[in-house]
């Protein structure tokens, strides 16, 4: 659409624009204030420079817990993009059994995140809950708040059960805007499922597909309360990561300046990724 | 290529059709030749896309059958059909270049490569398509990309018939003319059987060698674009094609011979009529004219059409037209007028009279 | 075909399964929870729910939870329409900029937020009410609705607008009597995703009150630590956290599709 250059349109945008501005900024800006000083008391500040910020990038326990994180993001990206796709392409396009399908698939989504937690902590219980009785009645030895192995099965678990579906329901919108006409050409042309799939679905889905990613990618970069319900970071801490490790600086200690720069240092992690995604799936389009 | 038969052809999209009402074609009969040009042509909703696909086995007929070359076709999948399809919003693979959108339908059907690459450079020269064979399709113009969805359905020697569904819609005006004569010269050059479904008539009769005007389900009239104009079996068609379309008149019918306020009319086929509940008297603009004893009528309106100027009439109550050739005098006031009893013709409840199905 | 339905149910079975559990849990008697697995309740009771219905500190903490989260829906849309307008419409100094800073909010963890959350919001004395959770949510819900809204917008004709003006309609009377209603799916996908993060959110609701706003996620939390194994009664209250998620899904159920590719596909 062409769009008319009119510099009023700004009086529509100011509410917007002081709302987040009142939200962002004001603690962005005591954040950066944080993390250049040092304080000891309540009003008591010193100039610490970039002290918090080397220290916070040589300290093994942040190296860590990012190296979690990051193994965690991959892990559930590599399940969840493949088997909502699948699953989207699994789900029928017309009928009564669309609606069900939808509603049925988009609960999770609206579940509490801490409730998510909660329920599956109650359905991994090793003596009294589904997951857990039901492994060790088949002979494997599980209990997730012991082995680091188990507990990273279930936060995965619980993660893939979270998020799954919104990477099928994204999917799932890019599929019934396809024309039909194109399936009645592959049709024609006598292509293959495989080729339907490969030349047809496939490129009709790569902005949604941009999208899921980003927003899996996001969002299990920022995990928090679900894990910190199930698991608290534990067994020791195997299953701490950036944000359970950023709120126990934040919330637990006083020292606000390492927090600060915890803070900065992640918030830029995610932007770069974000950024670097995005800018990358966009040129392979411009080509 | 072949011949296709279709026999009392029905088809419903509801599971249990009751009434005549539920079906979206009403028992239909067609042969169309090989190599032939033809085209479906009627407003929207009259059942041409349904007839389209269910000639190129998008659909399955509820009742009736198809078949080409007499081999009987109507379950078999467009696949074994062996059809082209070009549809209305061009379809193309948009991560392929057009090299390997023409190539795809070969290599789906397992053609070696060697073959391939003569095949689809012969077609994309006669589509003119041959400097923009490396380019990703998704850059070309919708022109450039219905070609390619044309030149998909040629690239295949042994393709049984090539069907458009309106193929123009979505292409500029000033391209439209363009793309449909390179379309009228394709099938001079290959002679392979054609089917077009449009709801144009300037299309239709300009791109097929016969035309089939269909309304509500069902066929009103097939022939050449001559027959059609001159001789149209139903008011419909009357109505539908040429503009303005054709004068529609009341009449009553006695002994053979038809009367129009007070006096007789002659008409072609007079001594056919009947008699019926609905008798009527078409005749074109084209084929009325000015005289000094007539019809008296009044004129009411003169719209300039260009090369002709239009004149609405009323007389005894009908509205008639004419045309008046740019130079000659235009009619004013009161005026009398005469058809041309060689194309005026009498119709019995819409149909023309002695051709009722 | 057959299998790829096996799939689909086998998936929903998956997603279903937790949530039996959570019922069943929230159905049996502590002494059966405590005595071992059963896979459904042997004595049904509705203790759980009766304690959480009749206890304030329980159904206060839903009437909490749901106050703020129609406070930040409201809030989100009103603020976001003509925001969105104004991208879907005009371009003005800045705009491309603009709209990027909006969305990298949607990026920035609630984590990194907290503590500057609580300090402003003392400042500004609105904490431990609904109206710093609801302030502290738009962070997140004002970027997204004017996405959506931008989305939905965009798919509707200019001539639309012009029209409207040439037939005398003032700006405000076109945009309330003409343009919402035009968009009615587009405002509803957008309500839908502002209730679903201000509804799941924890840490930011949980840390910005105390006792007087106390949600429902904070009271929960609280069970699981300090009373010990109230299981049934955490299973209860996790119930009955998944209504309003069920009904609202189920009046958007038409829209949802286009909703998750955020009006843009």
């Amino acid at each position: 659409m062409n769009k008319t250059w009119d510099n009023r349109a700004w009086w529509l945008v100011l509410p917007v624009f002081l709302m987040v501005a009142f939200n962002a900024l004001i603690p962005l800006m005591t954040v950066v204030n944080y993390s250049i000083q040092e304080s000891f008391a309540a009003n008591e500040f010193f100039w610490a420079g970039a002290r918090w910020f080397r220290e916070l990038l040589n300290n093994p326990d942040f190296h860590a817990s990012l190296g979690r994180q990051i193994i965690f993001t991959a892990v559930v990206l590599l399940i969840q993009v493949p088997l909502g796709l699948g699953i989207a392409l699994c789900m029928p396009r017309k009928g009564a059994w669309v609606s069900v399908c939808l509603v049925l698939m988009a609960l999770p989504l609206l579940v509490p995140w801490n409730v998510v937690g909660s329920m599956w902590n109650i359905m991994a219980l090793p003596d009294i809950g589904l997951l857990g009785w039901g492994l060790n009645a088949l002979g494997i030895d599980y209990n997730y708040t012991r082995q680091p192995g188990a507990a990273w099965f279930t936060v995965v678990l619980m993660d893939v059960w979270h998020w799954t579906s919104l990477v099928a329901l994204l999917c799932y919108a890019g599929l019934v805007s396809i024309p039909d006409a194109y399936y009645q050409a592959a049709k024609i042309d006598g292509a293959r499922p495989w080729a339907v799939f490969r030349f047809i679905q496939l490129p009709k889905l790569k902005h949604v597909l941009t999208i899921a990613i980003l927003l899996r990618f996001m969002d299990s970069f920022m995990i928090y309360t679900e894990v910190i319900v199930l698991t608290g970071g534990g067994p020791g801490s195997t299953t701490k990561f950036l944000s359970i490790d950023l709120v126990q600086k934040a919330l637990g200690g006083f020292d606000l300046g390492p927090a600060a720069a915890f803070s900065i240092v992640y918030f830029l992690i995610i932007l770069f990724a974000s950024w670097l995604f995005y800018t990358l799936m966009m040129r392979e389009e411009a080509k | 290529m072949a011949e296709i038969r279709i026999d009392k052809l029905r088809h419903s999209y509801l599971a249990e059709p009751k009434s005549d009402d539920d079906f979206a074609l009403k028992r239909l009969s067609l042969t169309w030749k090989d190599g032939g040009a033809y085209a479906l042509l009627g407003p929207s909703g009259c059942g041409k896309t349904t007839l389209l696909n269910l000639i190129s086995g998008l659909l399955t007929p509820t009742e009736g059958t198809i078949s080409f070359d007499g081999k009987d076709v109507s379950n078999a999948s467009p696949e074994e059909r062996n059809i082209a399809q070009v549809f209305q919003f061009p379809v193309i693979y948009d991560t392929m270049t057009v090299y390997d959108n023409l190539a795809f339908p070969l290599r789906n059907r397992g053609v070696p490569e060697a073959e391939i690459k003569p095949r689809v450079e012969e077609i994309a020269g006669m589509l003119e398509l041959t400097k923009t064979l490396g380019n990703r399709a998704s850059g070309l113009t919708a022109d450039g990309k219905q070609k390619i969805s044309l030149g998909r359905g040629l690239v295949r020697a042994d393709v049984n018939v090539i069907m458009f569904d309106e193929p123009l819609t979505v292409i500029d005006p000033h391209l439209k003319w363009q793309l449909r004569s390179k379309l009228k010269e394709l099938h001079i050059k290959t002679r392979r059987t054609m089917i077009y479904v449009t709801h144009d008539q300037t299309e239709a009769l300009t791109f097929a060698d016969q035309v089939v005007v269909m309304n509500q389900g069902e066929v009103v009239q097939s022939g050449t674009p001559i027959d059609l104009f001159e001789k149209p079996r139903h008011t419909f068609v009357g109505h539908f094609i040429g503009s303005p379309g054709m004068n529609v008149i009341p009449c009553s019918v006695k002994g053979g011979k038809a009367f129009f306020a007070g006096g007789e009319v002659k008409a072609e086929n007079a001594k056919s009529a009947k008699g019926a509940a609905r008798t009527e008297l078409g005749v074109r603009p084209e084929f009325v004219t000015v005289v000094n004893k007539g019809i008296a009528a009044d004129v009411v309106k003169v719209s300039d059409a260009g090369r002709f100027r239009i004149v609405e009439t009323r007389a005894h109550g009908a509205t008639i037209k004419l045309l008046v050739p740019e130079g000659e005098a235009v009619p004013q006031g009161k005026t009398h007028l005469a058809f041309d009893p060689a194309h005026t013709q009498v119709y019995e409840d819409g149909w023309m009279a002695g051709a009722r199905p | 075909m057959k299998k790829r339905y096996i799939v689909l149910t086998l998936y929903i079975v998956f997603l279903m399964l937790p949530i039996y559990w959570l019922l069943n849990m929230s159905f049996k008697t502590t002494n059966e929870i405590l005595g071992g697995f059963s896979a459904f309740p042997r004595e049904f009771t509705l203790d759980s729910y009766k304690t959480i219905f009749t206890d304030p500190s329980w159904y206060g903490a839903y009437i909490n939870s749901i106050t703020y989260v129609a406070i930040n829906t409201v809030i989100s849309i009103i603020v976001a329409l003509p925001a969105a307008y104004a991208f879907s419409r005009y371009r003005f100094l800045g705009d491309k900029h603009l709209f990027f800073w909006l969305l990298t909010n949607r990026m920035a963890p609630p984590a990194v937020f907290v503590l500057p959350f609580v300090n402003l919001y003392y400042a500004v004395e609105l904490f431990d009410t609904p109206w710093a959770v609801a302030l502290a949510h738009t962070l997140f819900n004002i970027p997204l609705a004017v996405w959506i809204l931008e989305g939905f917008m965009s798919g509707v004709p200019k001539e639309l607008d012009e029209t409207a003006f040439v037939d005398g309609y003032s700006f405000p009377r076109f945009f309330i009597k003409i343009f919402l209603p035009t968009i009615s799916a587009g405002i509803g996908v957008a309500a839908f995703f502002c209730f679903m993060f201000s509804w799941v959110e924890m840490l930011l609701a949980k840390n910005l009150t105390s006792v007087a706003a106390k949600p429902i996620v904070a009271a929960m939390t609280k069970t699981a630590s300090t009373s010990g194994y109230e299981l049934g009664l955490l299973a209860a209250a996790g119930v009955l956290t998944l209504i309003p998620g069920a009904v609202v899904v189920y009046f958007v159920r038409n829209y949802i599709a286009k909703g998750f590719a955020l009006g843009r596909v």
